[in-house]
C-alpha cells in the first residue's frame, strides 16, 4: 500500500470504535496512574491489510533460510560452546514473548486510546508470531546439532530451573501488577525499547560469528517488529505525562524497571555473549562496548534524557551505576562464574575458558585475569572426573563461597559488598543491591511516599530456588530436575563439551553432597551470628573468593 | 573503558569446521529429537505442539518456584477461577486449526490478498456503479455498522479473554481469533471506503449514526457491550462464539448478506463478508473443542454443563432480540430472495444444532 492510501486507510479504521453507552468493558485490570486528563497521542499507523502481507514476506525469508541451513549444512561449522548456551536462552525467551502478547490487554484495558488500542492489538499477534518461531527455531537445533540433550527438555527446565525462574520473572514481570507499570512502562519503556537491542541485536552477531545464522535471521525478523511496539508505548508514556499526578509513579518505575532489566537482560545476555564465544578477534565489541553504544548512548542519552523535557526526573543514578556494575564490578563475570559454579543443576554444557579466552578478557577487561583467570583454571581442572565432586561442593579448592540470592532480581548477590540484609514480611531476605532492596520493600507496597497504590504488585513465589532443596542429596536434585540423559545416569549439563561417554558426569559423581540453601541457613542464625556471618560475606570477593575468617565489611 | 572502532575496520570470523552436526557421535541422549516433557496427541508431535504445549507456564505441571509475580492481592499467572468453568486437565485442549506464527499470516495474507484482487477487479470494471441503489444503502449502513460489531469482538472481547485462560492453547486460539475479527472489520470498513469513493452520494460515515445512535442495531450494540463487560473469560468467550456468532453475526451475514449481495450486482461484498464467515466457523471448531472437552470432563462435566445453561439463559436472550431487531433490514432489498424467517430459522438450526452437540439444554423459545 502507498503512503498516502495508508494514512487514509489509517484514518478511515478510527471509525470502528464507538463510546459504549450500555455497558463499558469490565476492568479486569487496574492501575493507579490516571488517564482522565491525558491528551491523546497516536502511535505509528498501522492496518492489518499491510501488516499480514508484510510478516508473511518475512516469514518467508525466515523459513528460506531455515531450509537452506539444513541444506548447507551449517552445523557443521557451529560453535558447541555458543549453542550450548542456546539451550538455556530459548528455553526463556519464548515466554516473555507470549507473556507481552498477554500485557496487551492491560494496557488496551486502562489507557483510554482506541487507536493507540489498535496498535496494540497488532502488537499482540506479533507476539504470539515471536514466541512460535522461536520455539521452531529451537525446534530444528533439537534435530540438528550434535547434542539435543537440554533442548529436548525446555520448556520443562525453564520452569523448574534457578536460571530459567531468572528470566521468568522478565515475561510475568510485564502481565501482573499494576497494569500501567507492567505492560508500558516494564515491557516497552525499558525491556522492548532499551534492551531488545542488546537481545535481539547484539546476540545475532555473536551467533553469527559462532557460525550460526539461523538465529540472526529470525531475531532480525524479531527485531523489526519492534519500532510499533516502541512506538505504542511511547504514546502511552506521553499520555501519562500529561498528568501531574502520574509523575511520582512514572519515576518508581522506572526505577524499577531500569534496574530489574539490568539485573536479569545483562547478566544472561553479557554472559552469553562473552563467555559463549569462541571469537576472539580484539577488534569485536566486547558486552561493555556494546552496552555503552546501544544501552547508554542510543537509548539512555537519545530516548530516555529528552523525556525530562516532560519535567520527569529519569534515573541517571542507576543508568550511571548498572555501567558501574558492568565495567568496575565486573557484574558479567561474576555472573559468568556462578552459572559455572552452579553446572550441574544446568541443562546446558558450559566449556570452560582457555588462554585465547583469556587474551582477550584481559583486552578487553585490563585486570580480568587476577580476578578471575585462577579460578577458571581452577574449572577446567574440576571439569575432569577425578575422585572430587562438581565444583560447586569443591569451595576450598575453587576458593569459592557459594552466594546468598537476590530476593528481588533472583540473581544472586555477587558483588558481595553490595548485598543488602533485611527482614521484610517476617523474613530474612538478602538483596544483590540498594535498588533490588528498594523494589521489593518500598516500590511493591500498597502505599507509595504516603499514597495508596492499591494496584500495584508484589513479589511472590519460592524466590529462592535452592531453599526447594535444602538437605537434599545432589543426586536427587538432578534426578528431581530431570535433567538426567536417557542412560537413565549420565547428566544433562557437563563442566566441558567432551561427548565421549566416558569423561561425561553422572549421578554417581554428584551423590553424597548436600545441597543447601544460604536463606535457610541465613535465617535460622541468631542475630549476632547473622551479623558476622553477612560481614564475612561482604568482605569477600571479588571472584567468589571468601574473606579471610576474621575480615569484615 | 575501549571506545568503539569504526565498523570499517572490524574483521571477519572465519569459519571453523567444528562437526557439530546431528549424528556425528553417539553418546547418552544423542538421538533424543523429540520435546520429551508433553505427551503428544497422536503418536509424533505435530509443529502446532512442539510451538505451543507448556510455553505458558502452570504449577500444575512443571513450575516449581510459583509465579514469581502477583496482583495487588498476591494472586500471579493465570488463576483458574478466572472463569467458573473447571476443568481436570485444561492442557487437553488443542487448536484443532493448529494455528501458530506460519498459519496466521499464511491464511491472512491470503484474505487480503483475495480481498484487493477482488476490489481491484471491481474498480476497473466500474462495477460498483452496477449495484443496485438501495443495496449500496444497505452496504452504507447495515454492512458497515456490523463492522462494529465485528471491531468490538475482536478488540475488548477476545484481544481481552487471551490473557486469562490457564493455558497457551487456549490463550494462542483466541489470540488469532481476535486477529480475524480485527481485519475482518477493518476489511468492511475499508470496503466501505472504496466504495464512497467510487459511488457519488454513498455516505461513507453514515454507520456510525446507525451504529451508535438507535434503531436496528440498538440491541446488537447492547450485546457486544454487554459481552465486554463480562470479567469471566469462558462466559465472554461463550456467549460470543456459541451465542452472538449464531444468532446474530451469521444471521446477518451468512442468512442474509451472503444470500442477497450477488443478486444485488455486488460481487465484492461476499468476498470481503465470506472470508470473516470462514474464519468464524474456523474459529469456532476451537470453540466447540475447548467447551466439548468442558462438558465431557470426568470430574467436572456436569458443574459445567450447569454452568454453560445458566449463561444460555443470560445470554440467548440477549442475543434473540439483538437479531430480531435487524429484521426491518431484509425489506431494505429489492430483490427479496430471503425472508426474515428463513434466515432466523436457518440461525436457529445452526445454534441448536451447537447445543445438541454439547448436550445442552435450552427450555425457553428462541
Ligand atoms: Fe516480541
Ligand atoms: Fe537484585
Amino acid at each position: 500500500m502507498s503512503r498516502a492510501s495508508i494514512t487514509k486507510a489509517h484514518q478511515k479504521i478510527q471509525e470502528l470504535s464507538w463510546e459504549p453507552t450500555f455497558v463499558s468493558p469490565v476492568e479486569k485490570f487496574s492501575t493507579d496512574y490516571t488517564f482522565e486528563k491525558a491528551k491523546k497521542k497516536d502511535p505509528l499507523k498501522q492496518i492489518l491489510r499491510s501488516y499480514f502481507p508484510m510478516e508473511e514476506e518475512k516469514d518467508n525469508r525466515v523459513f528460506g533460510a531455515m531450509d537452506g541451513a539444513i541444506r548447507g549444512n551449517m552445523f557443521r561449522q557451529v560453535q558447541q560452546r555458543w549453542m550450548e548456551w542456546q539451550k538455556l536462552f530459548l528455553s526463556i525467551i519464548p515466554f516473555p514473548e507470549i507473556s507481552a502478547a498477554r500485557a496487551m490487554p492491560l494496557v488496551i484495558n486502562t489507557v483510554p486510546n482506541p487507536e493507540v488500542h489498535n496498535g496494540l492489538a497488532i502488537q499482540m499477534i506479533d507476539e504470539v508470531r515471536h514466541s512460535t518461531i522461536q520455539m521452531n527455531l529451537k525446534r530444528l537445533y533439537m534435530n540438528h546439532y550434535i547434542d539435543p540433550a537440554g533442548f529436548d527438555i525446555t520448556t520443562k527446565a525453564f520452569q523448574n530451573n534457578y536460571a530459567g525462574t531468572i528470566g521468568r520473572q522478565f515475561g510475568e514481570g510485564f502481565i501482573t501488577g499494576d497494569a500501567v507499570t507492567a505492560a508500558n512502562v516494564y515491557l516497552t519503556i525499558v525491556a522492548e525499547t532499551a534492551f531488545t537491542n542488546v537481545l535481539f541485536v547484539a546476540m545475532p552477531g555473536e551467533a553469527a560469528a559462532n557460525g550460526d545464522y539461523l538465529l540472526p535471521t529470525v531475531f532480525h525478523s524479531v527485531q523489526s517488529d519492534e519500532s510499533r511496539h516502541i512506538s505504542n508505548g511511547y504514546s502511552i508514556i506521553l499520555m501519562a505525562l500529561s498528568d501531574e499526578r502520574n509523575r511520582e509513579l512514572l519515576e518508581r518505575d522506572l526505577r524499577y524497571a531500569w534496574w530489574n532489566n539490568h539485573a536479569v537482560v545483562d547478566a544472561a545476555i553479557g554472559t552469553f555473549i562473552e563467555y559463549g564465544t569462541k571469537d576472539r578477534r580484539k577488534d569485536r565489541d566486547s558486552y561493555a562496548e556494546m552496552w555503552r553504544r546501544w544501552i547508554y548512548d542510543d537509548y539512555y542519552r537519545s530516548y530516555l534524557v529528552p523525556l525530562e523535557k516532560y519535567g520527569l526526573v529519569i534515573p541517571h543514578d542507576l543508568v550511571e551505576e548498572s555501567w558501574n556494575r558492568i565495567w568496575n564490578k565486573g557484574y558479567i563475570h561474576e555472573v559468568a562464574q556462578f552459572f559455572a559454579t552452579g553446572w550441574a543443576a544446568n541443562y546446558w554444557r558450559i566449556d570452560g575458558m582457555d588462554d585465547a579466552d583469556f587474551e582477550w578478557f584481559e583486552h578487553k577487561y585490563p585486570g580480568w585475569y587476577d580476578k578471575y583467570g585462577k579460578w577458571w583454571e581452577r574449572y577446567a581442572d574440576l571439569s575432569k572426573k577425578n575422585g572430587h565432586g562438581p565444583i560447586m561442593f569443591e569451595g576450598d579448592k575453587a576458593e569459592y563461597q557459594y552466594p546468598h540470592r537476590c530476593w528481588t532480581c533472583m540473581v544472586p548477590c555477587l558483588i558481595r559488598e553490595d548485598m543488602v540484609v533485611d527482614e521484610v514480611d517476617g523474613q530474612v531476605r538478602t538483596y544483590c543491591s540498594e535498588t533490588c532492596h528498594w523494589t521489593d520493600a518500598v516500590a511493591f507496597r500498597p502505599e507509595y511516599n504516603g499514597r495508596p497504590t492499591p494496584s500495584m504488585g508484589k513479589l511472590t513465589g519460592k524466590r529462592e530456588w535452592e531453599s526447594l532443596y535444602h538437605g537434599w542429596d545432589y543426586a536427587d536434585v538432578i534426578k528431581d530436575l530431570g535433567y538426567v540423559r536417557d542412560d537413565g545416569r549420565t547428566l544433562v549439563p557437563q563442566p566441558h563439551l567432551n561427548l565421549d561417554p566416558k569423561k561425561m558426569w553422572t549421578l554417581d559423581e554428584c551423590k553424597g553432597h548436600t545441597m543447601q540453601s544460604p536463606n535457610v541457613l541465613l535465617n535460622q542464625m541468631s542475630p549476632e551470628e547473622r551479623e558476622k556471618h553477612v560481614a564475612h560475606y561482604k568482605a569477600g570477593g571479588p571472584a567468589g573468593r571468601p574473606a579471610p575468617q576474621e575480615a569484615s565489611a | 573503558m575501549s571506545t568503539t572502532e569504526p565498523q570499517s575496520t572490524r574483521s571477519v570470523p572465519k569459519p571453523v569446521f567444528t562437526d557439530a552436526e546431528a549424528g556425528a557421535l553417539e553418546f547418552p541422549s544423542s538421538t533424543s529429537r523429540s520435546y520429551n516433557y508433553y505427551t503428544p496427541a497422536k503418536r509424533r508431535a505435530t509443529i502446532y505442539e512442539d510451538v505451543t504445549v507448556d510455553v505458558q507456564p502452570d504449577p500444575a505441571r512443571h513450575l516449581s518456584q510459583g509465579w514469581l509475580y502477583g496482583f495487588s492481592d498476591g494472586v500471579g499467572g493465570y488463576p483458574e477461577n478466572w472463569t467458573a468453568l473447571k476443568s481436570s486437565n485444561w492442557h487437553a485442549f488443542l487448536d484443532p486449526n493448529e494455528e501458530w506464527e506460519q498459519t496466521i499470516y499464511r491464511n491472512n495474507a491470503n484474505i487480503v490478498r483475495q480481498v484487493s484482487q477482488t476490489v481491484a477487479n471491481a474498480k476497473a470494471a466500474g462495477s460498483f456503479l452496477s449495484e443496485n441503489v438501495s443495496w449500496l444503502g444497505v452496504v452504507e449502513k447495515h454492512i458497515s455498522a456490523m463492522a462494529h460489531a465485528e471491531h468490538g469482538i475482536g478488540m475488548y472481547v477476545y484481544t481481552a479473554c487471551q490473557r486469562d485462560a490457564p493455558t497457551n492453547m487456549i490463550n494462542n486460539a483466541i489470540a488469532v481469533a481476535a486477529a480475524h475479527k480485527l481485519r475482518f472489520a477493518q476489511d468492511i470498513i475499508l470496503h466501505n471506503l472504496e466504495v464512497s469513493e467510487q459511488v457519488a452520494g454513498f455516505d461513507g460515515s453514515a454507520h456510525k449514526a446507525v451504529w451508535q445512535s438507535g434503531g436496528e442495531w440498538e440491541a446488537v450494540r447492547k450485546n457486544v457491550e454487554e459481552i465486554t463487560g463480562t470479567r469471566d473469560w469462558a462466559e465472554a468467550y461463550f456467549a460470543t462464539t456459541m451465542v452472538f456468532e449464531p444468532l446474530v453475526g451469521e444471521l446477518f451475514r451468512s442468512h442474509f448478506v451472503m444470500q442477497v449481495a450477488a443478486l444485488n450486482g455486488d460481487y465484492v461484498t461476499p468476498v470481503v463478508v465470506g472470508a470473516g464467515e470462514a474464519d468464524v466457523s474456523r474459529d469456532r471448531a476451537a470453540a466447540r473443542r475447548l467447551f466439548r472437552l468442558l462438558v465431557d470432563d470426568p470430574e467436572h462435566g456436569a458443574a459445567n454443563r450447569a454452568t454453560l445453561e445458566g449463561w444460555l439463559e443470560k445470554w440467548v436472550p440477549a442475543s434473540v432480540k439483538a437479531g430480531r431487531g435487524l429484521q426491518p433490514i431484509w425489506s431494505q432489498v429489492p430483490d427479496k430472495m430471503i425472508t426474515f424467517e428463513e434466515s432466523r430459522s436457518r440461525a436457529v438450526t445452526c445454534f441448536t444444532g451447537l447445543l445438541d452437540e454439547l448436550g445442552l439444554n435450552y427450555a425457553k423459545e428462541l
